[in-house]
C-alpha cells in the first residue's frame, strides 16, 4: 500500500503540537492528521466530525471521536480541558466563528487554526480579470456545492484577532509545495495560526 | 445444504452449550438495592472464543429485556442461531478468535437464571409475587459473581443494547477498574417518563389479564393474552415509523376489507403474530420484574462517575437515528456527561430507518466500529501504517 504523501498543513501542525498534549481536533475529517498525532507523538486524541462515513474513518484507525457539529462540541468541556485545540480547514464551514473561536481559546490553552487565504493571487486573478468566483487548489469548490460560507484573507484574520485580543503565538504561509516567506497575503494558499487568550 | 447455511456455518460459533452457575447459597445470599436477599442464585450463561493466558481478552455481552444467554451458535440439534449471532464469531464484531465472550442471563430472567418463575427454596413453589424486586445494578452484582467465578479480573469490554446497554452503564458505575472499555448502544442513563408509560401499559395488560391470577398462574398456565398485549406494544416502539411503512405499508391480509376485527392489516397480523410466539417462550411474571427494573434505572446526577473520581474506561456509544424509543439524544446525553468529565470517548449516531430494532439488525457499521474500537483498546495504535512523516 502507498501511502499518499502528508499534507504540508498537517506537516506544520505535526511540529507545533506537543509530544504526549491532550488535543481536541474540531472537524477531524477522517482523522489523518489525529492519528499521525496519536501514533508517533503520543499525543491524548479526540475528534469532533460531523461526517458519518467520516467518523468511522477515525475509529477504523482507533481515535476517539464524536459525530456532531463543531458548534455543539465546546460548550460542556471544563475549562482548559486540552493543550491545544485544532480548527484546520473547519472554520470556513462555521457559521459561528468567533463563539467557536472564543469557546476553543476557553477550553485549550492554544488555539491552531487552518485556512484557505481568500487574497492568494490566483483568487484575484479569477476575480480580477476574470470576474469569476475563484476556485483554487485550496478553495476547490463551486460556488454552488461549496461547504464553505465565509472567505478571508490572511490580513483579515490577523485584524479578527487584533480585534478580539488574541494573542498570534506564530503563523505558518503555505505556497503549493512549501512555506511562503514574502507577501503571504498574496503568495499563500492556505494560513496555519497558533493562538492563545491575550493577556487582558 | 444450501451455500448459505454453509457460509453461516462457517463463520459461526458453531454448537454451543448453555451452562449454569450457582452461587449464593444460604448465609451467603445478595442483598439487593431494596435491602431484600436472594439466594441461591443460578446464572445460565454461554461462552464463545478462548480466555487467554493473562486472562485480557474478555468481552462482556448483555442482553436486552426479552434476551437469553444464548447470544451466538447454535444448541444441538436446533436452527436457531443466538440473538447477537451476526456480531459475535470469527471474524466478526466480537472475533472469537481474538476474544473470550461471555453471556449471562439476567436475574428476574426466565431463561435458566433464577426469576420469578424459578423454585422458591422456602416453598417448594414458583417464586412468583414473593420474588424480591430486582434492579439493573442487581444484575450486575450477579454477573459480577459469576465473572469472579470465571478468573477474570478486568474485562476487556462490556457491551450491550437497550436494557442490555444499562447493564454496560451500571458495570461501569459499581465496578469501573474492572471495566477497560464500555458500548452501550442504544441505551439511556436514566428511562423517561415516556419509557417508564410505555412499560407501565404492558404490566397493566398483564395484571388486567384475569388469568394472571395475582401471579400465581404457573399451575394453571400464562396470562396468554395480556403478555401478547404487552409484548405488541413492545414490538411497535420497536419499529420506526418508515420501517412499519417499508414492513407493512397499508397492505391487507386478505383481498378486500371483511368489515370485521380479524387482523384485516398486515401490520396487525404481525403484531399478533409476534404476540403469540412471545408467550410461549417467555414468562409473564418476568416480563413485570424486568420491565420494572428499567424503570428504576437512573444513573444521572454523578451516579455514572462519581464526583472526583478519576476513571479510565473508553466508551463507544452507538445510537440510531430512527430509534425513538431510546432516542439519540439520551445518548447524546451521556456523552454530555462525559466531556464534562474529560473521560475518552467516542459517540457515533447511525442512520439506520429500523428504530430500536437497529442494534440487532444494523451489522454492518456496527461491526466496523466496534471491531476496530476493541482493537484499539486491546492493542492500542496497531493500524497500517497512514502517511508516515519522517
Amino acid at each position: 500500500m502507498t501511502s499518499p504523501e502528508l499534507r504540508l498543513d498537517h506537516k506544520i501542525i505535526y511540529f507545533i503540537v506537543d509530544e504526549g498534549a491532550r488535543v481536541l481536533d474540531l472537524g477531524c475529517g477522517e482523522g489523518d492528521l489525529l492519528y499521525l498525532l496519536a501514533r508517533d507523538k503520543h499525543v491524548v486524541a479526540q475528534g469532533i466530525e460531523m461526517n458519518d462515513k467520516a467518523v468511522q474513518e477515525c475509529v477504523k484507525k482507533g481515535l476517539s471521536v464524536f459525530h456532531d457539529n463543531i458548534m455543539n462540541g465546546l460548550s460542556e468541556y471544563p475549562d482548559q480541558s486540552f493543550d491545544f485545540v485544532i480548527l484546520n480547514q473547519s472554520m470556513e464551514e462555521v457559521t459561528n466563528v468567533d463563539t467557536v473561536i472564543h469557546e476553543a481559546l476557553r477550553i485549550g490553552n492554544k488555539v491552531i487554526v487552518g485556512f484557505p487565504n481568500f487574497a492568494y493571487i490566483k483568487s484575484r486573478w479569477m476575480m480580477f480579470f476574470k470576474g469569476r468566483a475563484p476556485v483554487t487548489k485550496s478553495l476547490p469548490h463551486s460556488w454552488f456545492d461549496t461547504p464553505n460560507v465565509r472567505f478571508l484573507s490572511i490580513l483579515d484574520f490577523k485584524e479578527f484577532c487584533d480585534e478580539k485580543g488574541i494573542r498570534i503565538l506564530s503563523a505558518h504561509y503555505l505556497g503549493e509545495k512549501a512555506e511562503v516567506k514574502v507577501l503571504p497575503n498574496l503568495r499563500a494558499l492556505n494560513a496555519v495560526f497558533t493562538l492563545t487568550k491575550g493577556e487582558s | 445444504m444450501s451455500k448459505e447455511k454453509k457460509d453461516h456455518i462457517k463463520d459461526s460459533v458453531g454448537v454451543v452449550e448453555t451452562k449454569f452457575y450457582t452461587f449464593a447459597g444460604p448465609g451467603q445470599e445478595l442483598t439487593l438495592e431494596s435491602g431484600e436477599t436472594l439466594g441461591p442464585i443460578t446464572l445460565a450463561y454461554e461462552t464463545y472464543g478462548k480466555l487467554n493466558k493473562d486472562r485480557s481478552n474478555a468481552a462482556l455481552v448483555c442482553h436486552a429485556l426479552s434476551g437469553d444467554a444464548h447470544a451466538a451458535g447454535v444448541h444441538e440439534g436446533q436452527d436457531d442461531p443466538g440473538w447477537w449471532d451476526d456480531m459475535i464469531g470469527p471474524g466478526k464484531a466480537f472475533d472469537t478468535n481474538k476474544y473470550f465472550v461471555i453471556c449471562s442471563n439476567v436475574i428476574a430472567g426466565c431463561k435458566g437464571s433464577t426469576g420469578p418463575s424459578s423454585i422458591n427454596p422456602a416453598t417448594g413453589r414458583p417464586y412468583a409475587m414473593d420474588f424480591p424486586f430486582i434492579t439493573i445494578s442487581d444484575m450486575v452484582n450477579a454477573q459480577r459473581h459469576l465473572i469472579d467465578f470465571l478468573g477474570i479480573k478486568k474485562l476487556l469490554c462490556v457491551a450491550g443494547g437497550s436494557m442490555g446497554g444499562m447493564q454496560v452503564l451500571q458495570w461501569v458505575a459499581s465496578y469501573p477498574e474492572m471495566v477497560r472499555a464500555a458500548i452501550p448502544i442504544a441505551t439511556t442513563k436514566k428511562h423517561s417518563p415516556q419509557q417508564i408509560a410505555f412499560n407501565e401499559t404492558a404490566r397493566q395488560a398483564i395484571m388486567s389479564d384475569p388469568a394472571w391470577r395475582e401471579g400465581n398462574y404457573y399451575e394453571y398456565g400464562q396470562p396468554e393474552r395480556g403478555l401478547a398485549v404487552a409484548r405488541m406494544i413492545g414490538h411497535i416502539t420497536f419499529m420506526s415509523d418508515q420501517s412499519m411503512e417499508e414492513k407493512f405499508s397499508r397492505r391487507l391480509k386478505k383481498e378486500r376489507l371483511n368489515f370485521n376485527f380479524d387482523a384485516e392489516f398486515e401490520v396487525e397480523g404481525y403484531l399478533r403474530y409476534r404476540g403469540a410466539n412471545f408467550v410461549k417462550r417467555f414468562d409473564a411474571n418476568s416480563y413485570l420484574y424486568l420491565t420494572r427494573a428499567l424503570d428504576y434505572f437512573d444513573l444521572s446526577g454523578g451516579k455514572l462517575i462519581p464526583a472526583g473520581k478519576n476513571i479510565d474506561t473508553r466508551f463507544l456509544i452507538i445510537s440510531f437515528k430512527s430509534d425513538w424509543l431510546y432516542p439519540s439524544v439520551q445518548s447524546q446525553d451521556m456523552v454530555r456527561l462525559l466531556k464534562r468529565r474529560s473521560m475518552d470517548a467516542t459517540y457515533c449516531e447511525l442512520k439506520s430507518t429500523y428504530g430500536h430494532d437497529a442494534f440487532l439488525v444494523e451489522v454492518e457499521e456496527q461491526t466496523t466500529l466496534i471491531k476496530h474500537f476493541l482493537d484499539k483498546v486491546h492493542n492500542g495504535y496497531m493500524v497500517a501504517d497512514y502517511h508516515d512523516i519522517s
